[in-house]
């Protein structure tokens, strides 16, 4: 078995996860070559073969030409799995090269398993196992399921040289918004989830945050909504915390919220819901309506 | 100007899932279903744009699925789509993205659509892979997980969301595919008037067998709940109860009560 593995920069500087990707082509027990549009100065500490196209003509983020350089490292390569992070990177390029090849494509792959790859199916509530029918696969792996290999040694670079034209200008990144809140500096984070049900419910989940002396966090669909800012958020989109406590008030479990709290060193949840995958990272489930349990746990503490 | 919006009918995702006969997929008794979550964003930024350009584009939907999935169809007709297509499939849950987006691109390739919005993702698949291959197969550019659009003259320009809360600026010219992000815009709810005018909107049927030429690429080997991995304790009862023993153990296990 053979990989070609597709890792990523940002704003100049190799994102970690591509240890992850190496990471998972070791627990394959595949051969594994690296991918990257970068840099001379900034290469990954890895021993292996790299293929390399300059960031400085291919752009960092440039579909159309990021997908011929891919496919012209398949050509010299010919990986039997060309394997992305399941990342805004990921999952916006991967699609484009499996369609040029022809490939199946697996998205979000959380393990392998009976020759096939494990997904996740209803929002994190269920798993599938996919199989694909062609020679050559895609697949992305979901951020955190693999364990990053330790970085060493330095590359056998080659270079490939940079053709194509694009279709999409990419204008620049544009920075998170300031925050007024610092919720990785917290002890205790209670956050409110989409079960808080409207936005006059807020003042529920925060005089809990207030009773344990903490602050106040949110789901995403509670951002969206507006009820809160986004400087609450917890999340890939949002902060990554990892309190002494988190009390996930109404909040499901998807994989993109666990990413930013499962570090918690105690994680108590409220779900009307026995089967949430909240249930996954709590140390405590308690299956009851929060509107209930919340206003009377916030009673015996104050 | 014409406009293409893609929607898929899921089912709510606190429902109980239960592995349907063969074991591929689920169930589905006891299922209450709805349009995807992130497709509502595609559908409202549709409208809008529309409602930008003084009302002259034509937004058509079109769902892939079986006779249920008028039910979303109607829902976006409601919130202002003007006609719709349901390539009726009862067994789409069998097709790989491949397909799905094989069958879309089939329908859309001699339509001369301006601009096609897609959700990012559906809920319950989760691929993020059927409108980006649309694309790929009409051979028009493309932008994934978008929580800023605007267009002007031919031209769009969208916000990308990356990680951490940083954000991409990508342009493009039509015609293209945007995949649309939660957070993009606020989905209006339909309105009673809205309901009614959308009962006089053309619902076209399409047989899959119509549009569908390629071969699946991947197949569902199972369907099933994750492996537990337990250590969580969970605490069900009365509130009082449920009260008394999370004190004692936030007392016991943290050092945030004293
Ligand atoms: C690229 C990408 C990035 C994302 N980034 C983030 C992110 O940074 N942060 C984030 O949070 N999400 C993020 N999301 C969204 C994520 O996938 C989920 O949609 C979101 O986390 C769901 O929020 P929720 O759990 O509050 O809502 P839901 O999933 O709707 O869950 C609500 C929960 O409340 C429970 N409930 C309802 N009523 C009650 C009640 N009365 N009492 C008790 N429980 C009740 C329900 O059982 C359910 O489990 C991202 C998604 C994508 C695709
Ligand atoms: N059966 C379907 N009918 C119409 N559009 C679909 C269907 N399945 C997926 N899509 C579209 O493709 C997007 C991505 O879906 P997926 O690749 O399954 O995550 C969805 O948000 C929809 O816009």
């Amino acid at each position: 078995m053979k990989t070609l593995l597709i890792g990523e920069y940002r704003d100049g500087k190799l994102l970690d996860s591509t240890y992850e990707l190496l990471g998972f082509a070791g627990q394959l027990g595949a051969e594994a070559a690296l991918f990257l549009v970068g840099s001379d100065s900034a290469l990954p500490a890895y021993g292996g073969k790299l293929y390399l196209a300059p960031a400085s003509e291919a752009g960092e983020f440039n579909p159309d030409l990021h997908k011929q350089l891919v496919l012209d490292a398949v050509k010299k390569e010919n990986p039997d799995c060309i394997v992305f992070i399941h990342s805004s990177y990921g999952w916006d390029l991967a699609p484009r090269v499996a369609a040029a090849l022809k490939a199946a494509q697996v998205s979000e792959v959380v393990a392998v398993k009976d020759g096939g790859y494990e997904v996740g199916a209803c929002n994190g509530k269920m798993r599938r196992l996919i199989k694909p029918a062609t020679a050559q696969a895609v697949i992305t792996i979901q951020a955190g399921a693999f364990q990053p290999v330790q970085p060493g040694g330095s590359p056998q670079v080659e270079k490939l040289a940079v053709s194509a034209s694009s279709a999409i200008e990419f204008l620049g990144y544009e920075p998170a918004e300031d925050k007024a809140v610092d919720l990785a500096k917290a002890e205790v984070i209670v956050s409110a989830g989409r079960g808080i049900g409207k936005k006059d419910n807020v003042s529920v989940i925060a005089a809990l945050a207030k009773a344990l002396g903490g602050e106040l966090g949110a789901s995403r669909p509670v951002v969206d909504a507006e009820w809160v800012t986004h400087d609450h958020q917890v999340g890939t989109t949002g902060q990554t915390v990892s309190p002494k406590l988190y009390v996930a008030c109404g909040i499901s479990g998807a994989i993109q919220h666990l990413a930013g709290m499962k570090k918690s060193d105690f994680i108590l949840a409220i779900n009307k819901d026995k089967d949430a995958p909240i249930g996954e990272v709590a140390d405590v489930l308690v299956v009851a309506d929060l509107m209930q349990f919340v206003p009377a746990l916030t009673a015996k503490l104050t | 100007m014409k406009i293409l919006v893609c929607i898929k009918q899921v089912p709510d995702m606190e429902s109980r899932f239960k592995p349907d006969a063969a074991g591929v997929w689920f169930a589905e008794t006891d299922l209450a279903f709805r349009m995807n979550e992130y497709d509502e964003y595609a559908v409202e930024q549709a409208v809008r744009l529309k409602e930008q350009l003084g009302d002259a584009p034509e937004v058509t939907v079109l769902s892939i699925g079986p006779d249920r999935v008028v039910e979303a169809i109607k829902k976006s007709l409601a919130m202002g789509c003007d006609r719709a297509v349901h390539v009726q499939d009862p067994a789409v849950h069998l097709k790989d993205p491949w397909q799905i987006a094989s069958i879309i691109a089939a329908y859309a390739k001699d339509q001369g659509f301006d601009l096609i919005f897609t959700g990012m993702q559906s809920q319950d698949r989760g691929s993020a892979q059927v409108g980006v291959t649309v694309a790929e197969h009409l051979g028009i550019p493309c932008a994934t997980t978008l929580v800023g659009f605007a267009y002007d003259n031919g031209t769009v320009t969208a916000k990308r969301e990356l990680e951490g809360g940083v954000k991409g600026v990508v342009r493009m010219k039509t015609p293209a595919l945007v995949t649309c992000q939660l957070g993009l815009n606020t989905p209006r709810y339909p309105t009673l008037p809205n309901i009614m005018k959308a009962k006089k909107k053309e619902i076209a049927a399409i047989p899959v067998a119509d549009l569908l030429t390629v071969e699946s690429l991947a197949v569902t080997a199972s369907f099933h709940s994750p492996a537990k991995k337990g250590g969580g304790i969970v605490i069900e009862g009365e509130i009082a109860d449920q009260v008394t023993r999370v004190i004692s153990l936030l007392k016991e296990k943290t050092a945030v009560l004293r």
